[in-house]
This record gives structure tokens, C-alpha cells and sequence, in this order.
């Protein structure tokens, strides 16, 4: 006997069918957030009526500061304001301390080379250590330790203030009509650190979906080792064409556009694969504000520059010491009549050329896999390892060792753009495979960004150099 | 031998839970909350440790369960997985709203974190639409009170239509009180009117033109307003647990009935 054809009950399947299919005529997805906010409100009244809080003080303080920071007019503009003051802070404060760095370290490379001849040490070891490592570590040290000791404790107190909370709550709305979790800001706010951290801490998702998306599409934040990058390349090509006083305003403008950029792309991409791989809707949930706090300033301070900058420091210049060393053998092994560094920067430039990059720049970003901190000091060395052997000076030589290689204003563009959008790094890559335990999603996480890098990279490319900009 | 009698006492309640008379005297009491609401501590404070408690592995999440006895009655008490909402689209709120809704214990307890009613408001008033026979409960008191929290629980009582009991789970403060009142409750003595949320009303328009034929197909043995709700929010997980249900009146009912026409027509 097939139960399901019982008369009596079968009837009510059909209604329940009927019933749905009404509901679903009537369904809106601005039920959901009708009933919420009803309910929210309700609670409030509620609240209001039945609790006295005899030690008002501290809550009003964060309420009435809340009711600013993540209100519907001002949380947008006050949030963007905040992004770009931060990068504002960073870049004008960081010139003048990267320029002192680099002096010391060229007059410092004077001595060394003296005494490199004093004990008649031979080309080649001078070369490897002094022209190779040295001037690659003191680029590195001088371009990224100054704006990364600025950012990282400006950014440290805004985090610790308890203003991260807030920028999720703001971006709720639009992570939910991108079919994402509310809470995928929040790790995306933590991308902005540590994209392999911030993997970690898609478990406060709850919903398997959601949380994929906000796996897959963390990467679109920069992170601590693509800080510097985006910093260094902005301030140095993106300013030129404008009158000095407003070239900081013009480089933090640029930067802030393109994590904006990186965060249209998170919810683009989100968008997609909601509506595709990963199909659902959005779940509810409840984001905690906690209260704001007065951040111990020297305490915040020192502990961003010694954890944040120096770790960061110390593994771009442990990772791109021997990338140094690798670098310069490469460059300085000839096979026929180029050495190897030329043969892999010759396979990789067509290619490369055509996403507005060149061979280097490539190789810098493949050779980077292993952490993102290293493509930068990467492509120096190889630029120094050619023989334009320019010496550390100041920022203006650091530019002419791009410009000695034809780099435009595209050039530097499309370096932020790949740097922002392309896959993650290594332990990025290694979390993701550990969280989801899925060669293929971690895969995908590798070929979406990177597919969307070469898109976009490409299309940046071919537009700007048909309308002749460059 | 302490714990011999003890252990055997219990499993013999467990095992003859009703009185000799044959009418069941047992209840069921489920607890919901939000996540760090001292739940847990408030389940163990109930079951004692003595207690069993069982783990299912209900899909992801946990849902734990133990007795205690109250005036010569056991109560089960199920501690649902702490969560913010009942909207379920994550595995563990579905445990819970499935529980309350289908199982319908026979209280079902709001624990509360009073130093921050309001966020725990919300997950209260959830209930109060899924189900009639609710016990909130107001826990963390201690706390509130170290923090000049006062909560006038007279008050909140009237306008949520349901007992509030404050309790301090952590030092057993509000226990007995708090099983008095699930007595009370599950035996129909103390009388609820939970609190509905009116909804703007273009949502009261539309719950109103499917509540009747919620009604229709499964009478009042489902809260037929909270369901609406639901179905207007487009729960998909919720649809399949109602066509559940559906299915098994229907091989309950479906043994007596003869099918009309042959399977395979």
C-alpha cells in the first residue's frame, strides 16, 4: 500500500502546496527584514519600560556615540572618512622617515663596500651580498617599515576602540542583498590584518553557504603584506600629474579606491555564487556591539609596531633574503646569451604585457606565493639584479628603478590591482584546504581571485592603452 | 552503596514515570536562550549532576536532556542549543525551533540574560509566538544587579503575558521559584496570554490571508500564526518540516484508509 496516495492526507499535501506557492506569491524579501525590525523595536519598548539602569553613565555614552557611527546618513561617510584618514596619516606621514632609511642605508653601503675592499673580497661575493641582499633588504626595510609603523597602530586603536563591530553592522545590508552573511564583514575586516587568519574566523558563520562565500572571497581585502604595496606604488605614481600640496590627499584617495574596489569585487563575487555554486539565501543573526573602549594609546601603539610591523618586516626580509640571493644567482647565471632570470622574465613578459604588467612583475607575484610581504622586495631585486644597480638613495630613485622599466602610471595601477585581486597567499591557501577539506573549493579559492586578477587587469590594460592614456 | 540507591532510584522514576494509576504525571520542559545566557548552568543546576544526560547528535549540534523531580513529578528538561534566533537557516536554531514547534514540550523556559535584555528580548518574543505555555526566566540577576541593572520583572510579566522568574543559576538563587511556576504552567494553573508582536500591516494583511488556511490544514495543533510568518519569510527548511509532518499523520492515518486508485496509474 503507498501511504502517500491516502485520500484523506493527500488532499492536505496538495493544500500545503497551494498554501506554500500563496505564501511564495506574497513573500518579499523585505518581510524579513519588516519582521526583524519589528521585533527589534518591540524589544526596545519593552526594554525601556521595564529596566532602569541606576549607573547610566558609561551605556548612554555608547549609545548615543552608536547611534552616529551606525546610523543610516553618517555610518557610510563617517566609516570612508576614517579608511581615508588612516591612509591619509600613513602616506604623508611615511615619506620623510622612508627617505631618512634610505640615505642611512646608502651612506651605510659606502662603508661596507670599503671594507668589502679592505679584505680584497672578490666581484662576485661583493655583488651577491652587497648589491644582491643588502640593497634588497634596505629597500625593503626603508619602502615598508615606515607607513607599515604608522597604519598598523592607527588601525590597532581603531580596533581596539571597538569601531570594527560598528563597520560590520554597516555593511550588514549589503553583504545580506549580496546573499552573504552579515558576518562576512566582520571577516573581512579581519582580512584586512591576515587574509590566513581571517579564514580561521569564518567559523562564527554558521551557515556552511555563507560561510564558503566568506572564504572564498576574502582575499579581495588587502591584507598586512600587500599594505605596503598598494602604499608605496600609490604614493609613487599615482600623484604625479597633481600640485604637490594635494599629491598625499590624491595617493590616500587612490588607495582608499582601490579597497573599495577590492570590496565591490567581494560583493560581486558573493553576489555570483550565490545566485549559482553556492545558491540560498541569507541567514539572521545577531552581531554584539561591544562597548566602546578608550584604547591604552602607548600600549596599542607599541604592540602594533612590534607584533604587526616587525613581524611583518621580519618575515618579508627572512622570506626575501634568500629570494635575494636565489634572485641575483638567477640573474647572474647566463645561459646562452641571457641569463636565467632573463630567459623566465622573456617567457613570462607577453603575457605579462598583456595585463599591463611586465615579466618581473609576474614573476614577483609567482615567486610571492609563499607570502605576499616578499613580491615587492622580489621585484627590486630583480630589477637591481639587471644592472641598473641603482643605489638606495632617497624615493625618487626607488622611482626611477621602475621608470629605467618603462613603468607607467598603468604599470603601477595594474600592479595594485593584481596584487589586490590575485590568489591568496600560501597559508591562506593551506587554512582554506584545512577549514573546508575540499581540494576543490580550495582550488576554487585559488582560480577565482586569480581568474578575476587577469580579468580585470587585462580589461584595465587594453582600455587604457586604446583610448591612448599611456 | 549511597550511589547504588541513588543511581536505582532514578532509574526507576526514569522507567515508571507516571503513577501507579496509569495517567502521566511527566513533563516536559524545554530550555531556549541565547548563547552565554548561564543555560547550561541553569540545566545542570536543575538535573543535578547525578542526573543523566544524554547527548543526541542531532545532525551538527547537541541537544542535551536530564531529569529532575518536583513534588513527587519528573520533569525532563531538554537544553536546546543556545541561539540568537529562531529563523533557523543554521542547523542549530532548526533543532531548536523544530523541538519547540513539533515536540511542544510542555513549558518551554526562556532563559534571559538580564544584563542585556534587550538583544535577549528578541529570541523571548520569538518563542512567545511559537508557542502558548512559556516560563521566562531571568537569569544572571547577580550580575544585573552588581551592574545597576534594575528590571521591574512585575511589569515585564504583564506585558509579555507570561511568568518572569529571576534566578541566579550560578549560587541555585530562584530554582524552587522557578519550579514552582513550570508547575504551574504545565498544569494549567497559572494561565498565559504571550505577548504577538503586531507587524506593520501590510505584514498583518498578508499573515491574515494565509492564517486561514493554515488553520484549515492542520487545525490548532500548530501555532498557525507563527507559521505564516514563516511562510511569508520564505523558510524553506520550514516547508519540508511541515510536509514531515504531514507524512506521518498520513502513515498513522494512511493504514486504514484504501488507496482510491492503483499505485502505478
Amino acid at each position: 500500500m503507498e501511504p502517500s496516495l491516502n485520500p484523506l492526507i493527500r488532499p492536505k499535501h496538495n493544500q500545503l502546496d497551494t498554501l506554500a506557492s500563496k505564501a511564495r506569491s506574497l513573500a518579499d524579501p523585505d518581510n524579513r527584514d519588516n519582521m526583524v525590525s519589528s521585533i527589534y523595536k518591540t524589544s526596545r519598548a519593552i526594554v525601556g519600560d521595564v529596566v532602569q539602569y541606576t549607573d547610566r553613565q558609561q551605556r548612554q555614552h555608547s549609545e548615543r556615540l552608536d547611534r552616529i557611527l551606525t546610523s543610516k546618513i553618517w555610518g557610510y561617510p563617517i566609516m570612508l572618512a576614517m579608511l581615508a584618514t588612516v591612509f591619509w596619516l600613513t602616506i604623508a606621514g611615511a615619506n620623510v622617515p622612508s627617505s631618512m632609511l634610505a640615505e642611512t642605508f646608502a651612506w651605510l653601503e659606502g662603508y661596507i663596500t670599503l671594507a668589502f675592499q679592505a679584505v680584497h673580497a672578490p666581484d662576485w661575493l661583493h655583488g651577491l651580498l652587497v648589491l644582491g641582499l643588502y640593497r634588497g633588504i634596505s629597500w625593503v626595510v626603508s619602502v615598508m617599515l615606515p607607513p607599515m609603523a604608522i597604519f598598523f597602530p592607527v588601525f590597532a586603536l581603531l580596533e581596539n576602540f571597538g569601531y570594527l563591530p560598528r563597520v560590520a553592522f554597516n555593511m550588514d545590508r549589503l553583504f545580506k542583498r549580496s546573499g552573504g552573511h552579515g558576518k562576512q564583514s566582520l571577516t573581512m575586516a579581519m582580512g584586512f590584518g591576515c587574509n590566513a587568519a581571517a579564514i580561521m574566523s569564518t567559523r562564527i558563520i554558521e551557515s556552511p553557504r555563507e560561510r564558503m562565500l566568506a572564504i572564498l572571497t576574502n582575499n579581495f581585502v588587502p591584507c598586512n603584506g600587500r599594505w605596503p604595496t598598494l602604499i608605496v606604488l600609490s604614493s609613487l605614481f599615482m600623484a604625479a600629474g597633481v600640485a604637490s600640496g594635494l599629491q598625499t590627499f590624491v595617493t590616500a584617495a587612490v588607495v582608499l579606491g582601490i579597497v573599495l574596489f577590492g570590496i565591490v569585487v567581494t560583493l560581486t563575487v558573493s553576489w555570483v555564487l550565490s545566485k549559482t555554486a553556492l545558491r540560498g539565501v541569507p541567514t539572521h543573526y545577531t552581531l554584539e556591539l561591544p562597548p566602546y573602549r578608550r584604547p591604552k594609546f602607548w600600549n596599542t601603539v607599541i604592540r602594533a609596531t612590534l607584533d604587526k610591523s616587525l613581524f611583518v618586516l621580519k618575515r618579508a626580509v627572512i622570506i626575501a633574503a634568500p629570494a635575494g640571493v636565489i634572485t641575483w644567482i638567477l640573474a647572474n647565471l647566463f645561459v646562452g646569451d641571457m641569463s636565467i632570470l632573463e630567459h623566465i622574465v622573456a617567457f613570462l613578459d607577453p603575457f605579462a604585457r598583456a595585463l599591463g604588467l611586465d615579466g618581473y612583475i609576474l614573476m614577483a607575484f609567482i615567486l610571492g606565493l609563499p607570502a605576499n610581504e616578499i613580491v615587492l622586495p622580489i621585484l627590486l631585486m630583480g630589477y637591481l639584479s639587471t644592472g641598473a644597480m641603482t643605489e638606495v638613495e632617497d624615493m625618487a630613485a626607488l622611482k626611477q628603478i621602475f621608470l629605467d622599466h618603462g613603468w607607467t602610471w598603468l604599470t603601477a595601477l595594474n600592479m595594485m590591482l593584481f596584487s589586490l585581486l590575485h590568489y591568496p597567499c600560501g597559508t591562506t591557501l593551506f587554512n582554506i584546504y584545512k577549514e573546508t577539506k575540499s581540494p576543490k573549493w580550495t582550488f576554487l579559492a585559488f582560480a577565482i581571485p586569480t581568474g578575476i586578477a587577469i580579468g580585470v587587469t587585462f580589461t584595465v590594460a587594453q582600455v587604457v592603452r586604446g583610448l591612448g592614456w599611456v | 552503596m549511597m550511589r547504588h540507591c541513588c543511581e536505582n532510584g532514578a532509574s526507576c522514576h526514569h522507567k515508571n514515570p507516571s503513577d501507579q494509576k496509569g495517567k502521566t504525571t511527566r513533563f516536559r520542559v524545554a530550555l531556549a536562550g541565547n548563547p552565554n545566557t548561564g543555560k547550561s548552568t541553569l540545566f545542570n543546576a536543575l538535573t543535578g549532576l547525578r542526573q543523566h544526560t544524554g547527548n543526541w547528535p542531532g545532525k551538527t549540534v547537541l541537544r542535551a536532556e536530564g531529569t529532575y523531580s518536583f513534588k513527587d513529578v519528573t520533569y525532563t528538561v531538554i537544553d536546546l542549543p543556545g541561539t540568537y534566533s529562531l529563523y533557523s537557516n543554521s542547523a542549530d536554531e532548526e533543532v531548536a525551533r523544530d523541538y519547540i514547534v513539533f515536540e511542544q514540550p510542555d513549558v518551554t523556559v526562556v532563559v534571559l540574560d538580564a544584563t542585556s535584555l534587550e538583544r535577549n528580548l528578541n529570541l523571548a518574543l520569538q518563542v512567545l509566538e511559537m508557542s502558548e505555555r512559556v516560563v521566562v526566566c531571568l537569569n544572571l540577576m547577580d550580575e544585573a544587579n552588581r551592574k545597576g541593572i534594575r528590571i521591574d520583572d512585575r511589569k515585564l510579566s504583564s506585558k509579555l503575558g507570561v511568568p518572569v522568574v529571576k534566578t541566579a543559576a550560578r549560587d541555585g538563587k530562584g530554582l524552587t521559584e522557578l519550579k514552582e511556576t513550570v508547575e504551574g504552567v504545565a498544569r494549567g494553573h497559572i494561565q498565559t496570554r504571550p505577548f504577538r508582536i503586531r507587524y506593520s500591516d501590510e505584514m498583518e494583511e498578508k499573515i491574515k490571508t494565509i492564517e486561514a488556511d493554515i488553520r484549515t490544514i492542520f487545525g490548532n495543533d500548530l501555532p498557525s500564526r507563527w507559521i505564516a510568518l514563516r511562510l511569508l519569510d520564505g523558510d524553506p527548511s520550514l516547508t519540508e518540516a511541515l510536509k514531515k509532518r504531514i507524512g506521518k499523520e498520513e502513515s498513522t492515518d494512511g493504514a486504514i484508509a484504501q488507496p482510491p486508485y492503483p499505485a502505478e496509474a
